[in-house]
């Protein structure tokens, strides 16, 4: 225990404190504040995408200065809407997915949940924040090179990407950037990996065993878990990636490639390689996204609940069992691909056998709703909308798990509206649902519960407005990564177009409340409790904000599973999981 | 009917006379007699971090590498241009080098134990099989770069072919390893040098696992690169 403790003592500066900081804590909240950035970068990328979609000719002023090739005279040209694209699904999958409910949020509670002063390798967590900054800076770099980002999409499947500039804008300097950016991003997320695992092992307070972490640990330890392995091989995969581009060798490129009008020097590459490699990191990756949404969701609703879930251990289970699976279904994503027909099979199996425990996941949380008296606030609304978000965007996966009906959907929005769902919206609604309970913790103020709630059902609305119509488009045959549907026969689904566009524009324009929020409540928001849910888990036993080694230097010891509410007998409705409150629970008859 | 007893209970209490209802860890209201008597507590002294650390740092490596070879075997099959190429010689000498350098860290940790036991053994002395170990390790990224030079003066460079690219990969990629264990051996030698020892077991512990396992890696890695399939 006295590890971390003897690593680093209280902070003395400015620039120890705030920016090199060791601790935990701010690590955490300085991954939340470039996750806040990411989001609304690409929030913002992701409108320019929707108004070019449905006013192809209309000047977005001052975007010119952003792109002069890209968009002349305000004009966002095919290529230019494909580097959107790509970026739009980078810094989103990549710099707010995994960094704010995993790196943020676990950064931040992991430690205090388990009762330890910081992480395992506070200087590995401060390394792993500042390498995740400059993979960021490197990345956004690509704006401003002369042929802008890359067109490849956040996949960058190869050949495209791997050639050079002769594939088309962006996939020269900028196609570089951004493999440097992802290779440094893998590092990144291996030591803080390294760190999440280590600390979860081995800095446990006296009595808090494996089962009575909360289940927001046990997302994150699990989580560490699927992205040590995952990252460990995109990292590779990016190298041979950059030698493809850089050094003149031929992984990826096959033979007798002829691009604008050259034909390429290489020979003998796969580019299904590049595929198989990248989806093995990144179908976990979806996992990566989701998990710690998961755990984050379960910990609030059981508060607001004040019971605990139908079964912990099931419910740790499955996450488990996704965790595990997530391994062996990459190739779903590869239906299209060409590869032979009897694999797609294969992958089917596993991909159908993942919808079990996320399945069991979902009746689990419904099931330990119905007849509880939730208490509603922001934080559970969220929480709840993450499970609608969930099921309805899982839903789809059913169908799109079946080669012969993936075939038909996979390049259509039916994909886009399925994992934009589950993956994307619902791990940012985890993210919200965090971002309200925890910001009392955080900050020591509470945020405003009026305006948490407005701008619950503005996003939530929004957002079905936005994604189901995509499901609907895409069983049209509406085609995905156009830059324009005008004169074509996709031209009759302009109408659900312009909806999508309007409504994208209002639920981002919905996401100010938010920002207005949380900067108000950060600086003028009425002080926050202790506890001012009344929950059990041990960062709810602490001044908020903490002190800078957690606990004061006091080992908390742990008596209790994590969930106790609603204890017949207790002095309250709940016993914190430090408290020494012992009942005697009645023999059931 | 339940009471509430304000005490806190002793650690490893007796269970409770009552068979307790209700399954450990169930996160229900089942458990609430701390640990239903069974405090299974964590050590009073976790491990340290180090000691863990060392094996998930370890499968992340193992992981990496095992990406590269399952694209050596696919790009291995998916051409027709793949051209095995002759392991330069010089690689079975650096091999043995590594090898006789995993033994020299274990000789290593045995006077070093014995010199922080204070067992008579001088720190010289402790020192100097780390200095081996050391030397050791350096012969052996210069052995590899011996026979990078050796490939090249063939006219193999990294882009010749597919077998080429991935020897080159491979090795150097294992050679940043093996200079980061260089490092973490700089470090124990730093660590034993302070005034008083500040070196912990587990420190000097990790980073021989560390280093047995660039040892075994390299062999893999000799066999992956020979290997025709």
């Amino acid at each position: 225990m006295s590890e971390a403790a003897a690593q680093h003592g209280p902070p003395q500066s400015f620039i120890w404190k705030y920016v090199f900081s060791l601790d935990h804590k701010i690590i955490g909240l300085q991954y939340y504040a470039l996750a806040l950035v990411a989001v609304f970068i690409g929030m913002f990328l992701s409108w320019l995408m929707r108004f070019h979609l449905v006013w192809p000719n209309a000047a977005i002023p001052g975007l010119q200065l952003l792109s002069k090739n890209g968009a002349p005279d305000g004009l966002i040209t095919p290529e230019y809407y494909l580097s959107l694209l790509t970026m739009h699904g980078t810094l989103m999958v990549f710099f707010v997915l995994t960094n704010a409910p995993f790196a943020a949020f676990g950064n931040y509670f992991l430690p205090i949940q388990i009762g330890a002063e910081d992480m395992a390798f506070p200087r590995f967590n401060m390394m792993s924040f500042w390498t995740t900054f400059v993979a960021f800076v490197v990345l956004l770099a690509a704006f401003v090179v002369p042929d802008g980002p890359p067109i490849s999409g956040w996949t960058a499947y190869a050949p495209l990407s791997a050639i050079g500039k002769d594939a088309g804008p962006g996939l020269g300097m900028g196609q570089n950037l951004w493999g440097i950016s992802i290779a440094i991003f893998c590092i990144a997320s291996l030591l803080g990996s390294l760190n999440f695992i280590a600390t979860t092992l081995d800095l446990r307070a006296k009595g808090m065993t494996l089962m009575r972490m909360p289940i927001s640990t046990w997302a994150w330890f699990i989580t560490s878990c699927i992205a040590l392995l995952a990252f460990a091989v995109l990292l590779p995969a990016c190298l041979l990636l950059i030698l493809d581009r850089v050094a003149g060798t031929s992984f990826f490129i096959p033979a007798g490639l002829v691009v604008s009008d050259r034909l390429q020097p290489h020979s003998g590459g796969s580019p299904l390689l590049w595929q198989h490699l990248f989806w093995f990191f990144g179908h976990p990756e979806v996992y990566i996204a989701i998990l710690p949404a998961m755990g984050i969701v379960s910990h609030i609703l059981i508060n607001s609940m004040r019971k605990p879930l139908l079964s912990h251990k099931v419910v740790i289970g499955s996450m488990m069992a996704i965790g595990f699976l997530s391994y062996m279904v990459w190739g779903h994503h590869m239906f299209l691909s060409g590869m032979n027909p009897f694999s797609a099979l294969v992958f089917s199996f596993p991909t159908l056998m993942i919808t079990i425990p996320a399945t069991i996941l979902a009746l689990i949380w419904l099931g330990s709703l119905y007849g509880s008296r939730l208490q509603i606030t922001a934080a559970s609304l969220f929480a709840l909308g993450f499970i609608s978000m969930f099921v309805s965007g899982g839903v789809s996966g059913f169908f799109l798990a079946q080669p012969a009906i993936d075939i038909y959907l996979h390049a259509t929005y039916f994909v886009v509206g399925h994992f934009h769902l589950v993956m994307g919206v619902a791990a940012i609604f985890g993210i919200f649902a965090g971002t309200y309970f925890w910001m009392p913790k955080m900050t020591g103020r509470m945020m405003n519960e009026t305006l948490g709630k407005i701008h619950f059902w503005l996003t939530f609305v929004g957002t079905y407005c936005i994604f189901m119509p995509f499901h609907y488009l895409g069983l049209a045959g509406n085609v995905r990564r156009y830059s324009s549907f005008v004169d074509d026969f996709m031209a009759p689904l302009m109408p659900v177009h312009k909806f999508i566009t309007i409504a994208a524009l209002c639920t981002g324009a919905a996401q100010l409340i938010f920002l207005y929020n949380l900067v108000h409540s950060r600086f003028w928001g009425p002080v926050a409790p202790e506890n001012p849910w009344n929950a059990t888990s041990l960062e709810w036993t602490i001044p908020s904000p903490p002190p800078w080694n957690n606990f004061g230097g006091i080992h908390p010891v742990v008596y209790h599973d994590p969930y106790q509410y609603s204890v017949e007998g207790a002095k309250e409705d709940f016993i914190m999981q430090n408290s020494p409150e012992q009942v005697e629970t009645p023999i059931p008859s | 009917m339940a009471t509430t007893v304000p005490q806190p209970p002793a650690i490893n209490a007796q269970p409770p006379s009552r068979p307790f209802p209700g399954m450990h860890g169930g996160g229900g209201s089942a458990g609430l007699i701390p640990g239903a008597g069974e405090l299974r507590a964590v050590a009073e002294r976790s491990p340290e971090p180090a000691r863990t650390g060392i094996w998930v740092a370890l499968a992340a490596i193992a992981m990496s590498f095992a990406a590269l070879t399952s694209a050596l075997i696919v790009r291995q099959g998916s051409g027709n241009d793949w051209q095995h190429i002759l392991i330069p010689r010089i690689l079975y000498l650096n091999s043995a080098i590594l090898v006789l350098s995993s033994l020299t860290l274990e000789f290593a940790r045995k006077t070093i134990a014995s010199y922080i036991r204070g067992e008579g053994v001088s720190r010289s002395q402790a020192m100097q099989w780390l200095g081996a170990t050391l030397a050791l390790g350096c012969a052996f990224v210069a052995g590899q770069y011996l026979a990078w030079l050796q490939l090249r003066s063939e006219g193999l460079y990294l882009a010749t072919n597919p077998n080429s690219s991935f020897f080159y990969v491979l090795t150097a990629v294992h050679a940043v390893h093996v200079l980061g264990g260089l490092g973490g051996l700089l470090r124990v030698i730093y660590l034993l040098r302070t005034p008083v020892p500040i070196l912990r077991k587990s420190t000097m512990d990790s980073t021989s696992y560390y280093w047995h396992f660039m040892g075994m890696l390299w062999m893999y890695l000799l066999f992956v690169v020979w290997l025709k399939l």
